[in-house]
């Protein structure tokens, strides 16, 4: 199993290396950057929600946060865009530690509704606060981000830029969910009553987990400002946060590949479905149905079942000992 | 080294517990008995800390507890399992025991994200450690299976491994005998022995009178939220009041 991971990854690893040589630049690439971007808010997302099993509707206001702390701090202060972009994290994740102490205490539709409300405070004081972020009209001239004489000033270097980051949060979360920390986590999501009787203190994890998943979202937020170099609030809405949880659940819950899987099929989709024109939302929302129904284990569940199935078929070895 | 001291609980307008009091002794094992109703499990659930009482005072080792959330209880070193028994059934059974050893491991967020070598360390000493508690209750064979899939007689070992994994100082156990076939309960007896020779004092609230009569080294007997008697098995065998509650006062 571990070495056909490998195999696996290592093919992963090529295509993704080489599919912005084969596309050339151009919209493709433009779309796949997303692809990067969204699988990072995405895994951020199911940290909370598939392993602590804590719902969150506010994750596209941490993802504004982070994008518009950097905007402001390069753009109106000056200052060195990956300085920004440490400063937005650790911010945006101590103003979600601190939130996540009275948000957490709630469970449910209530955990939701409280969430949702912050994103759409959030929201507002974007849309409002024109000195500081340019109000409705978006906040333009933010600087690409560079390297010394190297500068990701095209779709291209920002294509190899964001999946190095992705692949790099991706891992930091595999490691995790795979520790003691994610045992404990998994734990909270089956009982909390029977995980703090072992112990775990339940409602500090809880938040230090929504506090990571805070700062993974704004570390993606600054590097999609950086990368369009403009940002305007319709982009960290409400609809986008909802788009986030769709990603995570129709991947698979508790899964990190998943999400990255989850993350390509939402962003990729309407590319796809371009074709049906004025129909392309009846598509999609047929698909969402279909997938939940039938796989409810996303589409990581999905992948599993036909890997086993040509294990069984094409290797004729068991895959029981997998 | 438990001193249970005037402890009252109500639910609205029902006295779940009036004014209970009684000491556990360390080492021994002690059962709480009484008819349904009696508020046995109230009791556990506010001395493991899940319920807030009314009034009253627990001591733990001489140190107040009462109103302890659970987490801080078991780090202290009281545990507890729970009736009907509360696994975690994503996990294998193996994971629910390193579970168990959470308060026995230290690496952070950042020490696990980042995979430290001392994380690496910890993680094979958690895993070593949670092979032996199996092999302990005597279901090592069963590590990598779903807890989910367990029968429930084998669930109910997991989740006493799981607890011995916090090596606690005392151990609730709530209807440990429940859904076991005789067989069962009587190695659920030994077990239980042998976590008692362990040095560890165990509390079992239990219907089963013939497991409570073998193991207990004293009982309290519970009946409408009042103590009714408290002794060893012969006394309380003996006592005019307990056979009046448990078989009517006719």
């Amino acid at each position: 199993m571990q070495r056909e991971l490998l195999k696996f990854a290592l093919f992963a690893a090529l295509v993704l290396v080489a599919a912005p040589l084969y596309f050339q630049g151009g919209y493709i690439l433009n779309v796949l950057v997303f692809v990067g971007i969204n699988t990072m808010l995405a895994i951020g997302l199911n940290l909370l929600l598939g392993f602590a099993g804590q719902i969150s509707l506010g994750q596209a206001a941490f993802y504004g946060l982070g994008a518009y702390i950097s905007a402001i701090l390069t753009t109106t202060h000056g200052f060195n865009p990956w300085l920004a972009m440490i400063f937005a994290a650790l911010a945006v994740g101590a103003l979600a530690f601190v939130i996540g102490f009275p948000i957490l205490k709630l469970k449910g539709h209530y955990l939701a509704m409280a969430t949702l409300g912050f994103g759409i405070i959030v929201y507002i004081v974007i849309n409002e606060y024109v000195d500081l972020t340019g109000g409705p009209s978006g906040f333009p001239g933010i600087p690409n981000l560079s390297i010394g004489s190297i500068s990701f000033d095209s779709d291209m270097k920002n294509y190899y830029l964001i999946w190095v980051a992705t692949l790099g949060v991706m891992l930091l979360a595999i490691n995790l969910t795979r520790s003691r920390i994610g045992r404990a986590l998994r734990a909270i999501h089956d009982s909390e009553v029977a995980a703090q009787v072992l112990g775990i203190n339940a409602r500090l994890l809880k938040v230090q987990i929504f506090a990571c998943s805070a700062m993974i979202s704004s570390l993606a937020g600054s590097l999609y400002a950086h990368y369009i170099t403009f940002v305007s609030p319709s982009t960290f809405g409400f609809h986008f946060s909802v788009e986030l949880l769709t990603m995570v659940v129709i991947g698979g819950l508790g899964s990190i590949y998943g999400s990255f899987l989850g993350a390509a099929l939402i962003t990729l989709l309407p590319e796809f479905l371009r074709a049906f024109h004025d129909y392309d939302i009846i598509f999609y929302g047929a698909l969402l149905m279909i997938m939940t129904i039938f796989l409810p284990g996303g589409l990581i569940q999905g992948g599993t079942l036909v890997w086993n199935y040509l294990r069984n078929t094409l290797g004729g070895k068991g895959g029981a000992d997998a | 080294m438990l001193e249970v001291k005037e402890i009252t609980c109500v639910f609205g307008g029902l006295i779940a517990l009036d004014k209970v009091s009684f000491a556990i002794r360390q080492g021994e094992i002690t059962g709480v008995i009484g008819p349904n109703g009696a508020g046995k499990t109230t009791l556990f659930n506010i001395v493991s800390g899940i319920y807030s009482r009314t009034s009253g005072q627990i001591l733990f080792n001489g140190r107040d507890i009462s109103g302890l959330p659970p987490d801080q209880l078991a780090r202290l070193g009281l545990v507890r399992t729970f009736q009907n028994i509360e696994l975690f059934g994503q996990m294998t059974v193996l994971e629910n025991v390193m579970v168990g050893l959470h308060t026995k491991s230290h690496c952070g967020i950042l020490a696990c994200a980042l995979k430290l070598p001392w994380h690496l360390a910890e993680e094979k000493r958690i895993r070593s450690r949670a092979l032996e508690l199996l092999d302990y209750v005597g279901i090592a064979e069963l590590a990598e299976q779903s807890a989910a899939s367990l029968p429930f007689g084998k669930g109910r070992l997991l989740e006493i491994a799981r607890a011995l994994a916090l090596e606690p100082q005392i151990m609730l156990m709530d209807e440990p005998a429940a859904g076991l076939n005789s067989r069962e309960t009587w190695e659920l007896g030994e077990l239980i022995r042998k976590i008692r020779d362990l040095g560890v004092t165990v509390v079992l609230v239990e219907h089963d009178m013939e497991l409570v009569m073998d193991v207990c080294d004293a009982i309290v007997v519970l009946n409408l939220g009042q103590k009714l008697a408290e002794g060893t098995p012969r006394q309380i065998q003996d006592n005019s009041a307990v056979i009046a509650a448990y078989l009517g006062e006719g």
